[in-house]
């Protein structure tokens, strides 16, 4: 006879959530309380033929409206703004600090790629205590739900667009991975586990390549960068511009604008459109003669997995939000496009990384 | 509420209506029920319509909780599970409790509460009974032939490009049923606005009235925008159009968005009619005015205006802007504020009043105390970082069962109650109806509560198989909604026992006011033999109240028991004498 009432709590957010949630719970129990006592008592003791005064019924009366709408709105303000405080970290921007795993949701299997390390698991995810991890995620097919409970942790994990969650696990141990999203006839059966690891089991899970898992020592730039060379990114997007098309060096973080006029900062989901369907995104000034790599396993196609390594990659050409502060001492806002400042920048990031 | 004195019997009109023609033995045909503009035949060909499919879906849901008493259950395979579960949620959702109280008690009462004849459009009325029929005949073979594997929500791509189930037929059958609601939504509202009653005022509207008003607008609202959501998705599936499969650039979250825009609304289409069943009831049992009128009047207004606005709280964990879910939140931690108002007027409605304890009393009790767990329990959803947990867990499905079957399923039993002798002419048996009415009671907590720990715990909805350490909790859900069952197979019983042996009901049984009262029960095919002027507010019970007070209960028509010897007396071709007052202690 097991009757569990709560999930285990193994990261920086459950201690939060919790305590908001059974604030709900008191409240909950409050009000219903309060209106459960109201309900019973008037109909007992004004029940037809007992003898009790009911001198001035009253049939409204606008203080008692206002306490009974105001004070719930005040508390339920309180609630919102305490609720919107984890919520803004859980999908708000993750630590520097952070380590990065991609996740790949398909029909009925989770496929991590740790990419510092290069190691490969299906349905089961190893982490370090302690340390923050930004989980990077696509869908291959339809709509899955990454869901740990222990870690009060949902995010879906969409078809054609990443999304993205961190958090730091805090708490050494072995914990449901569910899929939320209905996702066809195997969806309850899609599910797997989070170990939280001490440091040590972690470096010797490393050490061994991720044990019996598969193993991959390449990290995923390394992977991303001999893919960039096997699609022939690198004859128009290398070192320095090319008449076809703009470098990446330093393009990740920039602001570019569209042939369209649009302006959009290059993150991941901007680069995936860039691979996939150049000519939805083209920059202005180049001649759009990219042709794209559509999603697949086939003959000029890119599997999912393969794009998180090229934009893996790109990534690690330098991020010019880093260095943006230091570069805007120097060049004052009207001086250069953004295009020519990005560069600029990249240029002197790669000077001090190589 | 009308210039109609205080006792109705004495008026005439009263005394054993058996007897008298009647909107149910005016004609015997088929045809005169099957091609009838009568509102009232309508409703009752619309309430056999929704007691079929209710079962329905009842049977499927029944099918759900036996495969979850076990963790890795064995009797069905997981396509039949996740069949059963989303014929559960279509036929219950689409096909019961969207069209329940508009198109059966809304129907029936809404043209006799303001003094009309019928309806504004009466074949449009009647076109709305057979879309629902068509769409229900659809929807219901495609369920048995084959059945449907995407949940109620039909979320893309998989209901488009992954399921190879029967998507297209259900989908149309729902498209089709959708227009039945905005024929009845516009029916409503012209009648509404075109045909009340000399001296009706819009304050002087019953609450039920004001309900079926705001119901209404949200349906002629809502309903187009899942239509041709649906409609699309029926496009993309069968001819390719590329709008929400993100393979070839559509945007599956688009599809979320426009689906939530009706779909979030649908549930105050749902609660709305209740809530104003309950308001009948509480101001008809308490003798007492509602208490706050307006309030709770206007507060019908924003739930059905703010209903719309607050649809991305469903998305809180898709990777729509986290600025977004703010606003959301913040607006439906708003719409809570005219819940809350409704529910302390209800409960203050009975201070200080003279309170007849009778079954639709304690259903509309029960009913304020599951919306009241239902409503809060809704907080924990729109709290954004606990909604992180909490989404697609178990805890939403105990939440929205506490709200549409603790909420809209409770009210509509305390209006079946309420006007079942209205509308049949008969009495059910007072004391099985208390006793169904607290076994539904605890049945439905012993259901859904230990859904709300699951959820908490972490039990992800939808699935079939699940971690063995939740089973106690699947049991004892398992095991209330059996006691659940009894607790609606013995009204089901009851009130098809009364329509032959129940004694005969008087034209006023509860001594409540409103128009519907006047009239004889069952009332006859026009309604009024002349229309009815208004001339006091809603529930002015003042005189009831002190005469009961005073102990007169005079106004109070007793039941005609079936077969006593003034029955008999009675023919069918007689006119009725207006005798009642002897029948009367």
């Amino acid at each position: 006879m097991n009757f569990p009432i709560m999930p285990q709590t193994a990261s920086n957010y459950a201690v939060s959530i919790d305590d908001i949630y059974f604030t709900l719970v008191t409240l909950t129990v409050i009000f219903t309380g309060i209106v459960t006592l109201m309900l019973l008592v008037f109909s007992v003791r004004y029940r037809r033929g007992s003898r009790v005064s009911r001198k001035n019924p009253s049939t409204g009366n606008l203080y008692m409206e206002l306490t009974w709408s105001i004070i719930p709105m005040l508390l339920g303000l309180w609630i919102y703004g305490w609720s919107a405080i984890p919520y803004s970290r859980i999908y708000g921007d993750p630590p520097a600090n952070a380590s990065e795993i991609f996740l790949i949701g398909k029909r009925w299997m989770w496929h991590f790629q740790h990419a510092n390390s290069g190691i490969r698991e299906n349905n089961e995810l190893h982490l370090e205590v302690g340390k923050p991890v930004k989980v990077t995620m696509i869908s291959q097919d339809v709509i899955h739900g990454f869901y740990v409970p222990a870690l009060r942790l949902k995010r879906d994990c969409l078809p054609g667009r990443y999304n993205t969650v961190w958090f730091r696990p805090n708490k050494v141990g072995k914990y449901y991975l569910f899929c939320s999203e209905y996702c066809g006839t195997n969806h309850s059966e899609m599910t797997g586990y989070v170990y939280v690891m001490s440091p040590q089991d972690y470096a010797q899970w490393k050490a061994n390549g991720g044990s019996e898992h598969l193993a991959k020592t390449e990290t995923t730039v390394e992977i991303g960068h001999d893919l960039f060379e096997k699609y022939g990114c690198v004859q128009c997007h290398g070192d320095q511009d090319n008449v076809h098309g703009p470098t990446m060096n330093g393009i990740y973080g920039s602001t570019v604008r569209l042939a369209n006029g649009q302006t959009l900062t290059v993150d991941d989901n901007f680069l995936r459109t860039a691979i996939i369907n150049p000519q939805a995104q083209r920059i202005a000034g180049w001649p759009g003669v990219m042709s794209g790599f559509p999603v697949g396993s086939g003959d000029g196609q890119i599997s999912e997995e393969n794009l998180l390594d090229l934009i893996s990659y790109i990534k690690s050409l330098g991020n010019v939000q880093q260095v943006d502060t230091a570069a805007a001492q120097k060049v004052t806002a009207k001086s250069a496009t953004v295009r020519t400042s990005s560069h600029n920048a990249s240029q002197a990031t790669k000077g001090q990384s190589r | 509420m009308s210039s109609i004195p205080l006792n109705p019997g004495a008026i005439g009109t009263g005394g054993r209506t058996r007897a008298r023609e009647n909107y149910l033995n005016i004609k015997h045909t088929v045809s005169s029920w099957l091609l009838t503009a009568d509102h009232k035949r309508i409703a009752v060909l619309y309430m056999i319509s929704i007691s079929v499919m209710f079962l329905f879906g009842g049977v499927a849901a029944a099918g759900i909780r036996i495969a979850l008493v076990r963790p890795h259950d064995t009797f069905f395979s997981s396509e039949t599970y996740n069949k059963l579960f989303s014929a559960h949620g279509i036929i219950m959702v689409f096909f019961f409790l969207v069209p329940s109280i508009p198109a059966t008690l809304g129907n029936f009462l809404l043209p006799i509460m303001i003094g009309a004849r019928d309806l504004a459009f009466p074949r449009l009325n009647l076109l709305s009974w057979y879309l629902y029929m068509f769409g229900a005949v659809l929807v219901m073979g495609a369920i048995m032939f084959g059945g449907i594997d995407t949940g109620w929500t039909f979320y893309e791509p998989y209901s488009s490009v992954y399921s190879n189930t029967n998507v297209v037929a259900v989908i149309v059958g729902v498209f089709i049923a959708g227009f039945s609601s905005i024929a009845t939504g516009i029916n409503f509202l012209v009648t509404v606005h075109k045909m009340r009653a000399p001296g009706l005022t819009w304050f002087r509207l019953p609450l039920f009235v004001w309900a079926m008003y705001a119901t209404s607008i949200i349906i002629v609202l809502g309903t187009p925008v899942v239509a041709i959501t649906l409609l699309m998705v029926v496009l993309e599936r069968v001819f390719g159009v590329c709008v929400f499969n993100p393979a070839c650039g559509g945007d599956p979250i688009l599809f979320e968005h426009l689906f939530w825009f009706y779909s979030h609304p649908a549930v105050y289409i749902m609660i709305l009619p209740s809530m104003g069943i309950i308001s009948e009831v509480i101001a008809c049992f308490a003798r007492k005015r509602i208490f706050g009128y307006e309030f709770v009047a206007f507060s019908s207004m924003a739930i059905a205006l703010l209903g719309f606005l607050v649809w991305g709280h469903h998305m809180f964990v898709t990777g729509e802007s986290m600025y977004s879910g703010m606003v959301f939140s913040l607006i439906t931690f708003l719409i809570a504020v005219p819940s809350a108002i409704k529910v302390f007027n209800w409960s203050a409605t009975l201070y200080k009043g003279n309170v007849w304890l009778t079954s639709p009393l304690i259903f509309a009790i029960g009913f304020i105390l599951l919306f009241t767990i239902g409503g809060l329990t809704g907080l924990f959803l729109a709290s954004l970082a606990v909604d992180v947990h909490l989404n697609m867990t178990y805890f939403v499905v105990a939440h929205f069962h506490y709200v549409m079957v603790g909420g809209a399923i409770f009210g509509y039993m305390a209006g079946l109650h309420f006007w079942w002798p209205k509308i049949t002419g008969r009495m059910y048996p007072e004391g099985w109806a208390m006793l169904s009415a607290f076994i539904m009671f605890i049945g439905f907590n012993l259901t859904f509560f230990p859904q709300f720990i699951l959820g908490f715990d972490g039990m992800p909805r939808r699935y079939h198989f699940y971690p063995p350490e939740f089973q106690m909790w699947n049991i004892l859900s398992s095991a209330g909604s059996s006691v659940l069952a009894v607790g609606m197979v013995i009204p089901g019983i009851y009130f098809l026992w009364s329509l032959k042996y129940g004694a005969f009901a008087p034209n006023n049984p509860w001594g409540a006011k409103g128009l519907e009262w006047t009239i004889q029960s069952p009332p006859p095919s026009h309604n009024f033999d002349t229309v009815p002027i208004v001339t006091e507010d809603a529930y002015a019970y003042e005189a009831i109240y002190a005469a009961e007070l005073a102990g007169d209960y005079s106004h109070v028509e007793a039941p005609i028991p079936y077969l006593s010897t003034t029955d008999k007396q009675v023919s069918v071709e007689s006119p009725a004498s207006p005798n009642s007052s002897e029948e009367r202690k």
